[in-house]
Formats: C-alpha cells, structure tokens, sequence
C-alpha cells in the first residue's frame, strides 16, 4: 500500500501516531465528548487498516524495515521491520485496541477524566506497537519500560481506591525489575554479537548459544520475558492488576503487556532457544504456570478474577509452546495466540458489561442474563465456543495444532501432552462456568435492573467473536496468512500449514480434543467442589506471593525510613562534621597512598633535622603582617565581645589583603579591603541588633572533638600545599595569557583582561550570582506591609512565617 | 555614629569615593583596578551615605533603584556578548572601536562596556543590601 | 616563604572548621567567611608566589619585561572574593531573619524542616 510516504516515515508513523493521539486525545474528547470514543477508535482502526496492506509483501516471505539514526556515535538506530511475528501481534493489538477505545468511550461514559483515559490508552497501545516493530534492542527495551509506566498509569487510573494503586505499584515493580533484565540481556547480546539489531541477531542463534555468557544472557532474558507475561511464582501481580477499568483489562490481557514476554520469547527463540536449559526452563515453568492459573480460576468467583487467572494459564501454555520448540508447537503457538487474543478480549468485554449493567460480576449472583442482554449473550457464546475448542472455531485449529507435535514422543513429551490437555480441560470448565452461569437459568436480583449494552460495548464482543468463528471456518486463509509467516519467522524455515476443516475420525487429535471437552465438562459440575476445595487449600499455605510483595515493599519503607532518620536527623553539626571528617580523609588518604609524606620529608632526611630547619627568608614587615593574621585569628576564637570578633574578623582579613598586596596582587588587594570594610559595616548593622550569647559555650567533648577535627583538616590542607609546591607548575595557560594579553586583548593589566575577556562568560555568571545573591537578600529583608502577629502559641505559627520570610 | 564631623564630612568623602570608584573601574584595563573593584568602593560610599545621611535622602540622591542599577548591569555585560553576532564571531568576541578626538584616541570596546557592566552589578548589588539593612535598622530604632 | 604561607593556610582552615562546627549561627558565619579566606590564600599559594611584580605589563611594552606574578589565580580569587562577599551578606541576613523569626541562633533549635520526632513513613498504597 503506497500512501506516497516513503517506507521509512510510515513505519516511523505507525509507531508514533498513538502517541501523537494519545496527546491530543484529552482535547479531542472535550470538544467532542459524546463521541470521542468512536472518532479516537479511528486512530488504531486506521494503523490496523494500514498495516493489513503488509499482511501481502510479508506472505510472500518479505520483511521491511525501516528507520533512523538516534545516536550515531554509539551505533544506536531508532529501526522497525515487519515480519510475520511482528506482523500478527500489531494486527492484534491495532485490531483489538480499536475496539477497546470505542468499548471505552461508552464504559466510562460521564467518567471526568475519561479524557485522560483516552490518552493513557493510546500511549499505551503506541508503546505496544514500537515493542512489537522494534528491530533495535535498545528500541524494544525503551517501548518494553514504556508499555510498563502506561500500564502503571492505567491500572491506577481509578487511583481513589486503594487496592488500585497497589496493583498500579505491584505492576510497575514487577515489570520494571524485568524490564531491568531485559537491558542487561540486551547490552550482554550487543556485546557477543556485536549489533543492537534484531534481525541481525536472528541469524547468529551458534555464536550466542556458544558464547560462555550465554547462561547469563538466557537468565536476564527469560527474568524480562516471566515477569512480564506473569508466569509462575511471578504471576500474583496479574490479578491484583483487575483493579484496572475493565477496557483495560480487556487490552491489557489478550494482545498486549502481559503478551509482551510471549512475543520476546517467540522473537529470542531462534537465537536463544534449542539447548536443554531453555527448553527445560520454558516448559516447566510455562506448565506449572499453566495449570496453576487454571486452578486459579476455578478458585474464583468473579469475573474479571476468573478471567485474570485463565490469562495467566493460557500464557504458561504459550511458553510451554515456545519451549517446546518444534514446528508444530510454534505454530500451534501462532494461532493461540490469535485465537486467545480474540476470546479473551471478547469475553472481558462481556465481563465489563454485565458489570456495567447489572452492577455486579459475581457469578454465584448472576442468573438467567440471556433474555435480558441477548446480544453481550452472542457475544460471550461465541468467546466462549473457541475457548472451549468446539470445531469451526479458531481455537479448535490451536489445540489440534499443539497435541500434534507431541503424539508418539518420549515421556516428556507425553508428559506435556498430559499438562496440555489437563489445562486446556481445565479452561474448557472455565469457559462454560463463564458462560453458563451468569447467562442461563432463572433471572436472579441484581443490585441494577439488567439491561442490554449500548451498542459501543457490544461491538467488541460480537466482532471478535465472530472473528473467532470466521477465522475457523477458513482454515486455509488462517494457515496461509497468519500461521506460516509468524512461524517461520520464529523458525526462520518455511513452515507448511495442517490446518484443514476435514474432520478425520481416526485421528487421534479429535480423540484428544474429545478427552478435553469431556474433562472440561466434568470441571464445570465440579466447579463448586473444586472452588471449595481449591479455597481450603489456599487458607493451609497460609500466605500468598502477594503476602510476600506486600513484606517487602514495607520493609523498603521502613528500612528507607530507618536510613532517612539516621542520616538525616537536623543535627546540623553531625552534618558538617561529617563533611569536614569526609575532607580529612580524602586530603589524608591518598597522600598515604601515594607516598605523599616520602615526598615531603624524605627519608633520608629525617635523621638530620637541621637540614629541614632552614629559616625562611621572609623580610621583617612579612613576619609582621603574618603575625597580624596569625592574632586576628585567634582573636576571633576567643573574643568576649561582639565588637572584638568583629574587629579581629577584619584584622584577618585586612592582613590577607597585605599579603596579597606584598606579593604581587594589587588587584586583589585592593578587593580585599573593599571587601573587609564592607563586610564589618554590614556585620556592624546586624550584630549590633541581634541579642545573642556570643561566647562558645561547647562541652569539653564537643571542643575535643571539633578542636581535632578542626586541626587534622588545617594541617591536612597544609601538607597537601607543600607537597603541591615541591611539584613543578604547569604555566602554559598563564604564559598564554601573559604572551597575548597586550597583542590580542590590548590590556595591559593581565588580570582584568583574563576577568573581562578571555573568561568574560565565566564573570557573567559571577555577577548574576551576586545579582541573585542581592535579589534574595531583599526578598528576605522585605518587609511585611501587615503588622506582625503577636507571638502565639501555636506551634504552626513559626513555621509559617518562616515560609513567608523565605519566599 | 551620626556625630556633627561625620555629617559633615560624609557628602565629601562619598563623592570623592564615587569619583574614585569610576576612574579605577575605567583604569581598569591596564592598570590595577576594575569593574569589581570599582563597584565595592562606590558601594562602600553609598553606605557611608546612608549612615550619615539616612537612607531616604540616598535613595533620593540615587534616583533610579539600586537594583535596577545591578539589572541594568547584568543587561549591560550580556549585550556586549551579543553585539559579536554583528562581526559574525563567537558569543563575546571582543570588538574594538578606536575614536580619534582630537590629539588622543580614545579605545572603546566591548570589554570595556563589559566591566561596566561588572562595576554596575556590584556596585547596585551591594548598593542595595547595605541600604535595606540601614533602613531596615532605622525602622526599628 | 612559601612553606610559611601554607602554614597560614593550615590556620584558616583549621580556625574556618572549628567555628563552622559551632551551634550558634553567627559564629558559623565568621567560620566561612574564614574558611573562604583560607581558601583564597590556598589558591594564591598554589599557582607560586612571587614578591611585588604586579601582573600588569608596562605601557609601552608588548611583553613583561621580566618575570611576573602568576594571573591566572590572581583572577580566580577575585571574583570568589566577590562572591564570597554576597554568600557572606546572603547568610548574615538569612541567620538574621532566623533569629527574628525563630528567636534563637541555636542551629540546635533550628528543626522545623527537620522536627525531632519524625512520623514512621506510612506503610500503605
């Protein structure tokens, strides 16, 4: 499809589109509230559209990629392709998300921050898409973090409630230490096979597998994929993420951010995949995970609970296929995936809205909704029909596909083959238990009079369920467009498609699916049995993961709490005396390790001490001025009175101004002067005012204490000056200085022209600090036109006026 | 402090000093001096001023705010950066302007517009703090 | 004459830190204005000391004529004496308005931002 944009700019496009919407999406919705949600549903309608006209190039076993340069120095390109893989989870997740922003424009119908709601859900879906186009490494990690900060955003977009802003934390935590993972394996695959790119990787599965870093490589990616995709013991945060409005459930849990580790495992496989620990990791994991999560489910009693729990299980079973590894799970892999994206999104509809409408989701309440919502009924059978894998459904071709591979094989893998059926059993039960509970039977009370969806959030449910349907009935068009390309993209061969409508009745698949239904069925009237069961179980163990999560995450707290109060308890002179023992050491410390004091006092020397004792050849004036510092100091220390301190103060200060003066610095002497002159009026006008006890009165332990500290400094800074003048000193710069001053300048006083010119940028920003320094010295000084409360109890009172003071 | 001799002599002593102030931040270039050095003695008279005379009669004498003065500084130092746009050079190139008026030629440059601009902020600056505080203190005497 | 002037340094700082690790606030500033001091004479000392050859070349020459004070630091110091001066006048003021405000120049007493007990974060969502 040509649109007249180059390749490269639209791909960039369908990346960032969603972004551009998510953006304008609060605006939009403002002016247009009644129907945002169908004018924004045609953000991702559109990109789904476009994408469609890849589905052709990429059949044909094309790829296309595109992109830009990000930083160039370091090698890094913001790039995209398109492959089969990539190509079916964007359909997917622009499909799918279409349908959620209309399902959501009626969901959250009236909602005030339904604008907001808007931008959340396309940035997100914006995020997905770059994951899922993403060629660079770098790219995928960038667009993996930002899928997890929208899903935190729209987890705890209802941010009122508690429990929703835990499962906003718990999400964001989980998947942001594995979207740490992920970096680290990313940057550890940059470093062994020298490129960022994906596809360029794909090809170098050898060099990886033989690299000794693989073990680490393989640790950090399955860390990002597992806790992402919830799998077992990492699951517990998937749940808890139901707080989430049900359209973002419904988003969130059929195609895209838990699908997100799928789709990393399924694009690794090549490069990582085929040795025994990924093989042995995927399947475990993804098959305790599996049946785990379809336990889970039949625990629960809500909805969106069941639902949340049966995710968890179909992405165990998706690992499980990816572990596996052989040509017919993979593409058994390809066609759950779609299968399950259309079902699960379709049924979480359904969830949402008898929620919506009856004001409940409790299936233990729910009765006999079929009269009253014929077509959310439709809706939730069709779902429902692929879930449980009936024939002429999409889900039927998915688990005819993954018992294929597996008959006839050694123990393990009829030791899948056995999970697999079990969970697809168990899902089977939940799928029934869904749609029979709440829809047939006798019309039981609702907290709302039930009533039939707007037709907003009945698109959703009916287009993906008959989606599900469609897709079963054309087999071939499914193998052919949507199995061979994501399979042999995963495979990187040419797969060959078995799906067919035939019905072969010795086959041992349909005796396979046959067992399945049969389990499934015997679930669903022991599903009160097992809930019972499965609850008792659960109150033995005592605690949960998110029992543990919730330790930990206050154990953080109190622990950042403990080290706040430690260091940070407003002692103002444990602060400093932490910073001056801090400047002892780092004065002291490398001139014990380097030899500083070898340097200063050579060893040889030291027997002899008159050679050390030379008198400096200091003129009598010099002693004299030296000697005035040397009094004005202590005289500081020990003055009684306010006006001696000051005086001293300026006696200090005026000899360092003569020293500076003797010693070729007229400039800085004459500063200096200005400077202590100034600095005793001003000190004259404030101290003369303040009422204060101007001895020291510090307790022998602190004079001890500060008396050292103060001289291990002093002598410090000392000997690091001596040792720096046995060294020679590099005058290049002042010589340029010296040399051009007059030619290039035309001043003659070097010091002024270094000030006003060569370093004229530098002495601009001085003066704007001193001008800064002034303003705030006014702000302070302002006074307040008000006259002042008389001094009160209150004990806010001053911190009050401290804050005005300030400002 | 506000003896007859101070009152007196202050007037004279605070405008030699701004006299003074000016001609060492103009000197500046190629003798000791400048902008820094100018602006502390000029801010020093000021508050010599203030104590002789009261703050109003300075703030009077000053007619334009100190701060404004210290702004109109910084203003001053940053647009004699800018003005190396015209010659096409870098942020504060220097350029130099030499005016024959009569036997002597007088060098005008942007360095010399730039230590100006130093002799403004602190003079102004400082200008500013010793006079809030005079009157700060005449308020509660 | 240099290893004196280090010496001298030494006693700055060591005088600047002792009277920083006061409680009382006025102390504190004389403490940095001294400690600013020390440090100026620290860097003067470093860039070599030369006696009363003023970096300023002769009017009619276009180089020194002999061997002159080291600039570099010269120019340094000046705008940190500059500087120095507005952090010292800034202080003053601030300790004074804390005083007026607070009635105490006890940093000790000073824990508004900081209060003595402080409450255990919340341990929730």
């Amino acid at each position: 499809m040509d649109l007249g944009l180059s390749l490269d700019t639209s791909l960039l496009l369908v990346a960032l589109v969603p972004f551009l919407a998510a953006f304008v999406a609060p605006f939009v919705h403002r002016f247009i509230r009644p129907v945002s949600g169908w004018i924004l549903a045609l953000v991702p309608g559109g990109i789904f559209l476009y994408l469609l006209g890849f589905v052709e190039p990429i059949v044909s076993g094309g790829t296309i990629s595109a992109g830009l340069d990000w930083i160039p120095s370091y090698d890094i390109r913001l790039s995209f392709f398109v492959d089969g893989l990539s190509l079916l989870f964007a359909l997917t997740i622009s499909g799918i998300g279409a349908l959620v922003v209309l399902y959501s424009g009626a969901y959250l119908k009236g909602h005030p921050h339904q604008g907001r709601f808007f931008g959340f859900i396309l940035a997100f879906m914006g995020a997905m898409l770059g994951l899922v186009l993403s060629d660079s490494l770098l790219a995928l990690f960038t667009f993996w973090e930002l899928t997890s900060i929208t899903s935190f955003l729209l987890i705890g977009f209802d941010h009122g409630r508690q429990a929703a802003r835990r499962g906003a934390i718990q999400a964001l935590v989980i998947t942001n230490i594995g979207g740490m993972f992920l970096l680290a394996g990313g940057i550890l695959i940059h470093q062994i096979a020298g490129s960022w790119d994906l596809s360029a990787v794909r090809g170098m599965g050898e060099v990886l597998r033989g690299s000794g870093l693989y073990g680490a490589v393989l640790v950090c990616i399955l860390g990002g994929a597992f806790t992402k995709s919830a799998q077992f013991p990492l699951h517990f945060w998937l749940p808890n993420a139901m707080e989430a409005p049900t359209p973002v459930s419904a988003f969130l849990h059929s195609a895209t951010m838990v699908q997100a580790g799928v789709y990393l495992l399924a694009r690794m496989s090549p490069s990582l995949g085929g040795t025994e620990a990924w093989t042995l990791t995927l399947t475990i994991i993804g098959g305790v995970t599996l049946l785990w999560g379809a336990l889970g489910s039949l625990r629960q009693t809500d909805l969106k609970q069941i639902l949340a729990q049966s995710t968890i299980a179909s992405l165990g079973l998706l690992v499980l296929l990816i572990g596996l590894g052989t040509e017919a799970s993979i593409a058994a892999m390809a066609v759950y995936f779609l299968a399950h994206a259309l079902y699960k999104a379709g049924l979480f509809m359904v969830a949402g809205a008898v929620d919506h409408e009856t004001g409940t989701r409790d299936i233990t309440t729910l009765r006999g909704l079929a009269d009253k919502m014929p077509v959310t009924f439709i809706g939730a059978g069709l779902a429902a029909l692929s879930m449980i894998g009936l024939p002429l459904t999409i889900g039927y071709f998915a688990k005819e596909e993954m018992y294929l591979g597996l008959i006839g094989g050694q123990w393990e893998t009829a030791l899948a083959l056995i999970v697999l059926v079990l969970g697809n059993a168990l899902l089977a039960g939940v799928a029934l238990l869904v749609l029979i509970r709440p829809f047939l039977g006798d019309l039981a009370p609702t907290p709302k009079p039930p009533h039939e969806a707007p037709i907003a959030m009945l698109a959703g449910p009916i287009l993906l369920g008959a989606g599900g349907i469609v897709a079963g009935l054309l087999p071939d068009w499914v193998g052919h467009d949507v199995l061979v390309p994501a399979a042999s993209a995963v495979l990187g061969e040419t797969v060959k498609s078995h799906l067919s409508l035939a019905i072969d009745l010795t086959s041992p698949l349909l005796w396979l699916s046959a067992l399945t239904w049969a389990l499934g069925i015997l679930f669903y009237r022991q599903a009160d049995t097992m809930r019972t069961l499965l609850r008792r179980f659960e109150q033995g163990l005592g605690w949960t993961a998110d029992t543990v999560f919730d330790a930990v995450m206050f154990g953080l707290i109190r622990f950042a709490g403990a080290v706040t109060r430690f260091f940070h308890h407003g002692q103002l002179e444990f602060y400093l005396t932490v910073v001056f023992a801090g400047l002892a050491l780092a004065v002291f410390g490398p001139m014990f390790a380097f030899g500083g004091f070898d340097w200063l006092v050579p060893a040889a020397d030291l027997g002899d001490w008159s050679k050390r004792l030379v008198l400096p050849g200091l003129q009598p004036y010099e002693w004299g001025i030296i000697l005035l510092a040397v009094l004005g100091l202590v005289a500081v220390l020990i003055a009684g009175t306010r006006l001696v301190a000051i005086l001293s103060l300026g006696a200090q200060g005026t000899a360092l101004a003569m020293i500076f003066l003797l010693f070729g610095a007229p400039d800085l002497a004459f500063t200096q002067f200005m400077v202590e002159i100034l600095s005793v009026v001003i000190l004259a006008l404030v101290m003369t005012r303040l009422r204060l006890d101007e001895r020291d009165h510090r307790p022998f332990e602190d004079w001890a204490r500060d008396g050292t500290l103060a001289i291990v400094c002093g002598a410090g800074v000392s000997l690091l000056l001596m040792l720096v003048l046995t060294g020679t000193l590099d005058t290049r710069l002042s010589d340029f200085f010296t040399q051009t001053s007059v030619p290039i300048a035309h001043g003659h006083n070097i010091v002024n022209v270094i000030l006003v010119d060569y370093r004229g940028f530098d002495t601009l920003g001085e003066i704007s600090v001193v001008m800064g320094a002034g303003i705030a010295i006014l702000a302070l000084l302002r006074r307040r036109k008000a006259p002042l409360p008389p001094r009160s109890a209150d004990p806010t009172e001053p911190n009050h006026r401290v804050t005005e003071a300030e400002a | 402090m506000n003896t007859i001799i101070f009152r007196t002599i202050a007037p004279l002593i605070v405008a030699t000093m701004l006299v003074f102030s000016v001609y060492v931040c103009l000197r500046g270039h190629n003798e000791p001096g400048g902008g820094f050095i100018g602006g502390l003695i000029g801010a020093a008279a000021i508050g010599v001023f203030g104590m002789a005379s009261g703050v109003a009669t300075v703030r009077q004498a000053l007619r334009v705010d100190p701060m404004a003065i210290a702004g109109f500084g910084v203003f001053l130092a940053g647009f004699t950066g800018v003005l190396s746009l015209f010659t096409a050079s870098p942020f504060m190139t220097s350029i130099w302007l030499y005016l024959p008026i009569g036997e002597t030629t007088i060098p005008l440059s942007t360095p010399l517009f730039f230590d100006i601009g130093v002799y403004c902020v602190v003079f102004g600056t400082i200008s500013a703090i010793a006079l809030a505080l005079e009157s700060d203190r005449e308020e509660e005497l | 004459m240099d290893y004196v002037l280090a010496a001298l340094v030494g006693l700055f700082i060591a005088m600047g830190v002792y009277l920083l690790l006061s409680r009382s606030v006025i102390r504190m500033l004389i403490g940095m204005t001294i400690l600013g001091n020390g440090v100026n004479l620290l860097i003067f000392t470093a860039g070599r000391v030369t006696r009363e050859v003023a970096p300023i070349i002769p009017s009619a020459l276009e180089q020194p004529s002999g061997p002159i004070a080291n600039p570099l630091p010269q120019a340094l110091i000046l705008t940190a004496i500059v500087i120095g001066f507005s952090m010292f006048a800034f202080l003053l003021v601030l300790a004074f308005r804390a005083y007026q405000s607070l009635d105490a120049d006890n940093t000790d007493t000073m824990r508004l931002a900081e209060p003595e007990q402080t409450p255990n974060p919340p341990l929730s969502y």
